[in-house]
């Protein structure tokens, strides 16, 4: 289970994190919505320890996260994985290679065990055929899905998305969401996805929380969030120019 | 803000920016050090940036060793004639590469290839969160990608100053003896009278000290990069221009402390 408690963030003046409390339950999957610059990513960053926090927890089972040093911190974060919103692939190494760097770095499989458990996943994420590739020479959908092998690849238990869709056309956008979904339930990953694919995300996870103005302002089953009667909440999921939220 | 403040208020946040870099470069290089004595150790990776900052620098180091061997013999020698002093062509060429313009302009040279391209693949794998990423998979960032390169750097550097040496004594007796009619055995012989090990030690130190001096700061720079193009362009200037600086400043106090 991950739970934030309290969670305050400030780079320089500017405050981005003003208090976020958030539960997400083993196995469950939340989607994470709010304006673009308001924090989103810097909660994921936190949850997965790559950034400290001025004040609060983020507790996984219980482990605080943001006090965590050396060996249990690696084991912590060796049960997380996240794919990053530009897939973050190493640039040096071909498709093959990007998928198997964590299984050469941090296990002892043999070159031929590693051979076949990247195949297996290219096969998942239909990329059988482009392990060859370097990251400069494939399209914005696959590095997203190499990202998502590569990430899968050590069998994490929780699974972090940074807007996995953005700038991708609509039928890849539904393919990733697809693949996200079916990964999600054949390996019961818990997931949080930071995304702006508003209303299609609303079909693929349990539950969606909305961060505004540094705080979860609203959280709840997708259903629950598509009747909120909040008018911060109401404005941004139907997109409207006009109501509470401010686009200066 | 009252105007007679405002100059100490700029002044105040220069000398605030220069210590928290002062302090940042510290903490990093110390880091670094740290994570170097653990295993895992990556020699795979060591050999690579070998690969990246020696070799691939080899063919800029020969040709300026080479001319900076000619154009020093030839200088030299006409100031030499003045005194009926042009038997030591040799012993001044070879001593001046040796101590002073060898380890000086190797590392100029390196700082100049290998060092800005290390800022700049650093600072994109920084901005395209490449280093997150190994940071994601619970591996250590200064492990994977600082230690190899300060390893490399601290490797190639004497070895890239021997080459110029070399190069450049043989440029010098190329000037010498092809042009200006010096006879071989007097130029190689008067090398062999006047410079010694303490000289070649000189020379090993200082381009010992530059090689961690241009990595650190290289390395530094880029994983510090700011935001986008602009950041890691930034980063890469103020990488060779830090370096170069340094290298020339550092030169000086190694120079005083070695020779006395």
């Amino acid at each position: 289970m991950i739970e934030v408690v309290d969670l305050y963030k400030s780079f320089n003046d500017q405050e981005v994190l003003k208090g976020v409390n958030l539960k997400v339950e083993k196995g469950q999957s939340l989607a994470l919505i709010g304006g673009s610059g308001k924090g989103k990513s810097v909660l994921l960053k936190h949850i997965i320890g790559l950034t400290k926090p001025d004040r609060g927890k983020i507790l996984i089972d219980n482990q605080d996260i943001s006090r965590l040093r050396g060996k249990a911190l690696k084991q912590l974060k060796e049960r997380c994985g996240i794919v990053f919103q530009g897939g973050a692939l190493f640039d040096s190494l071909t498709v093959f290679e990007n998928i198997a760097f964590p299984l050469r770095e941090k296990t002892k499989m043999k070159a031929q065990q590693i051979r076949d458990v990247v195949f297996t996943e290219l096969a998942r994420v239909g990329l059988s055929g482009a392990e060859n590739k370097y990251s400069a020479e494939i399209s914005g959908g696959m590095k997203k899905r190499v990202a998502l092998a590569r990430c899968l690849v050590m069998n994490p238990e929780i699974v972090l998305f940074d807007e996995p869709t953005t700038g991708l056309d609509p039928l890849i956008s539904k393919a990733i969401h697809k693949l996200i979904r079916e990964c999600q339930k054949s390996l019961n990953y818990t997931a949080i996805i930071v995304t702006h694919e508003i209303p299609a995300i609303f079909s693929l996870v349990d539950r969606v929380a909305m961060l505004f103005d540094g705080k979860i302002l609203a959280i709840g089953t997708p259903e629950e969030i598509q009747a909120s009667k909040n008018p911060v909440v109401h404005q941004f999921i139907h997109g409207e120019l006009e109501g509470p939220i401010s686009l200066k | 803000m009252n105007p007679v403040l405002i100059p100490f208020k700029i002044i105040g946040n220069f000398v605030h920016k220069f210590i928290s870099e002062l302090g940042g470069m510290g903490c990093f290089i110390a880091k670094s050090l740290f994570w170097m004595l653990f295993p895992p150790y990556l020699i795979q990776r060591t050999i690579k940036r070998i690969n990246f900052i020696g070799v691939k620098t080899t063919l800029v180091i020969i040709l300026t060793g080479s001319f900076t061997g000619m154009v020093l013999a030839l200088q030299t020698y006409y100031a030499l004639v003045k005194f009926g002093a042009e038997t030591s062509l040799g012993p001044v060429v070879a001593l001046s590469l040796i101590r002073e313009l060898g380890p000086v302009l190797s590392a100029l040279m390196v700082t100049g290839c290998a060092g800005s391209a290390l800022t700049a693949e650093i600072g994109i794998m920084r901005i395209t969160e490449q280093i997150d990423a190994l940071d994601a998979m619970a591996l250590n960032p200064y492990k994977y990608l600082i230690v190899p390169s300060l390893l490399a750097g601290i490797i190639s550097l004497p070895l890239l100053n021997a080459i110029f040496v070399v190069v450049g004594v043989f440029g010098g007796y190329a000037v010498g003896v092809g042009l200006m009619s010096i006879s071989g055995g007097t130029y190689f012989g008067g090398i062999r009278d006047f410079v010694n090990t303490k000289d070649i030690l000189e020379g090993l130190y200082k381009s010992l000290s530059f090689g961690v001096l241009i990595t650190w700061i290289s390395c530094y720079k880029g994983y510090c990069a700011g935001y986008g193009a602009e950041g890691v362009s930034k980063a890469t200037t103020q990488a060779v221009v830090l370096s170069s600086v340094t290298i020339l400043i550092w030169d000086y106090f190694m120079t005083s402390i070695l020779v006395t």
